[in-house]
């Protein structure tokens, strides 16, 4: 059988199932205000969200290697470009890009306007401290751990908060070497 | 440091034109969402009911968003008045837009005239979720039922909306019934005589 290369973000999202985007917009506006009302405090409500996109994280990863061939990446550079080409596309149907390289490779920006979760959606002066999207940092963090790198996500620009753009700042904290044996009934 | 500082200009959603709504994510986004905001309120409840409640009431502000959306996008303006409307409003219009198709058939009661009820053989949210024994009548579907609600509500016919599993013959997955059942002040008998007086807000649009 002949190798499958990696597919490209636009090839996955054109041949998986789909639906409105705004369906998927209102439901996680109706997340948020859930826990705004049942946590109260807008950082205990930023937790949360990185929580569940964490939790989210952690499994999605198994369908992004399935439908996408990605094979291991050389490198935190090849991550991060696959993350914002591959990954932002064939979940979301948006497209992102990569740039502010530190100079060791470690530390990037992920960079993208287009951003389904906003639609419709206006911090209230009650919320500035909310990072709306807090979910799509935890879902990254939580992906890229169970391909063993341990990373810090962090909003640099939100265009709730009247920035041109949304950036996140991905960071590598550090590579957590396999260990073996593997324990199956963790 | 004139000139530097940049002046933030919140930006404001109505500003914005509507968006025509056709835009996608894929199927597995909102199902991995979907089951977070179903896992989290699991993780708040001790019992089945209070469960469906919080799912229901998380259904509720999409399908409030929903009506004015649709209203403002596909219908010029114009809000159903009539029960029957509303009703098919619901069942295709809605339908359509969130979840891609009509829905598989809108009936009327049998037994009560003010029940109505929407039913689906495989209900979007219900796609991925089997239910333990142990929590018996669950239904997730209790997060449409909300939407419905939400919708019925804000065109003026409050109603309480629940979510069932209905079993088939020769089918494995039991379909979901959306069951609608209008309060009283909404007079069913003849829909054309209930006065709708909850005003339309008037949209300036672009």
């Amino acid at each position: 059988m002949a190798p499958v290369g990696p597919r490209s973000g636009d090839a996955i999202f054109a041949s998986v199932e789909r639906v409105n985007a705004e369906l998927f917009t209102l439901t996680y506006g109706a997340i948020v205000r859930q826990l705004l009302t049942d946590l109260e405090e807008v950082e205990e409500v930023n937790k949360q969200l990185d929580q569940m996109g964490y939790n989210i994280g952690i499994r999605l990863i198994d369908e992004f290697l399935a439908k996408s061939h990605v094979s291991r990446c050389v490198d935190f550079r090849e991550t991060a470009e696959v993350i914002a080409k591959v990954g932002f596309k064939m979940f979301l149907g948006v497209s992102a890009s990569v740039t502010n390289w530190d100079s060791d490779g470690t530390c990037c920006s992920i960079i993208f306007e287009d951003n389904p979760l906003v639609d419709f959606v206006e911090l209230p002066d009650t919320c500035q401290g909310l990072h709306y999207c807090n979910v799509l940092s935890g879902v990254i963090k939580g992906a890229l751990e169970m391909v063993s790198m341990k990373t810090e996500v962090t909003w640099v620009r939100d265009m709730l908060r009247g920035d041109d753009a949304f950036e996140l700042q991905l960071k590598l904290l550090k590579q957590v070497p396999e260990e073996y044996p593997y324990k199956d009934d963790e | 440091m004139i000139g530097v500082s940049k002046i933030k200009q919140h930006s404001n959603v109505l500003d914005k034109p509507l968006s025509k709504g056709k835009q996608e994510v894929s199927l597995s986004a909102f199902a991995f969402l979907f089951s977070e905001l179903v896992q989290y309120n699991q993780a708040k409840v001790d019992n089945i009911a209070e469960l469906e409640r919080r799912l229901e009431d998380a259904g509720y502000a999409v399908g409030a968003r929903v009506l004015e959306l649709l209203c403002h996008r596909d219908k010029g303006n114009r809000r159903e008045t009539r029960l029957l409307g509303i009703l098919s409003f619901v069942h295709s219009t809605v339908w359509k837009a969130l979840f891609g198709k009509v829905a598989d058939s809108l009936e009327k009661g049998t037994e009560h005239e003010d029940e109505y009820m929407i039913s689906e053989k495989e209900l979007l949210v219900n796609k991925f979720i089997s239910v333990p024994k142990d929590m018996g009548t669950f239904n997730c579907g209790a997060f449409v039922a909300g939407i419905v609600r939400g919708v019925l509500d804000g065109a003026g016919f409050p109603a309480v909306v629940t979510a069932h599993f209905v079993p088939m013959e020769g089918q494995q997955r039991p379909r979901t019934t959306i069951l609608i059942k209008f309060t009283e002040e909404v007079n069913t008998a003849s829909p054309a005589l209930y006065c709708n007086c909850v005003c339309l807000v008037m949209y300036i649009c672009q």
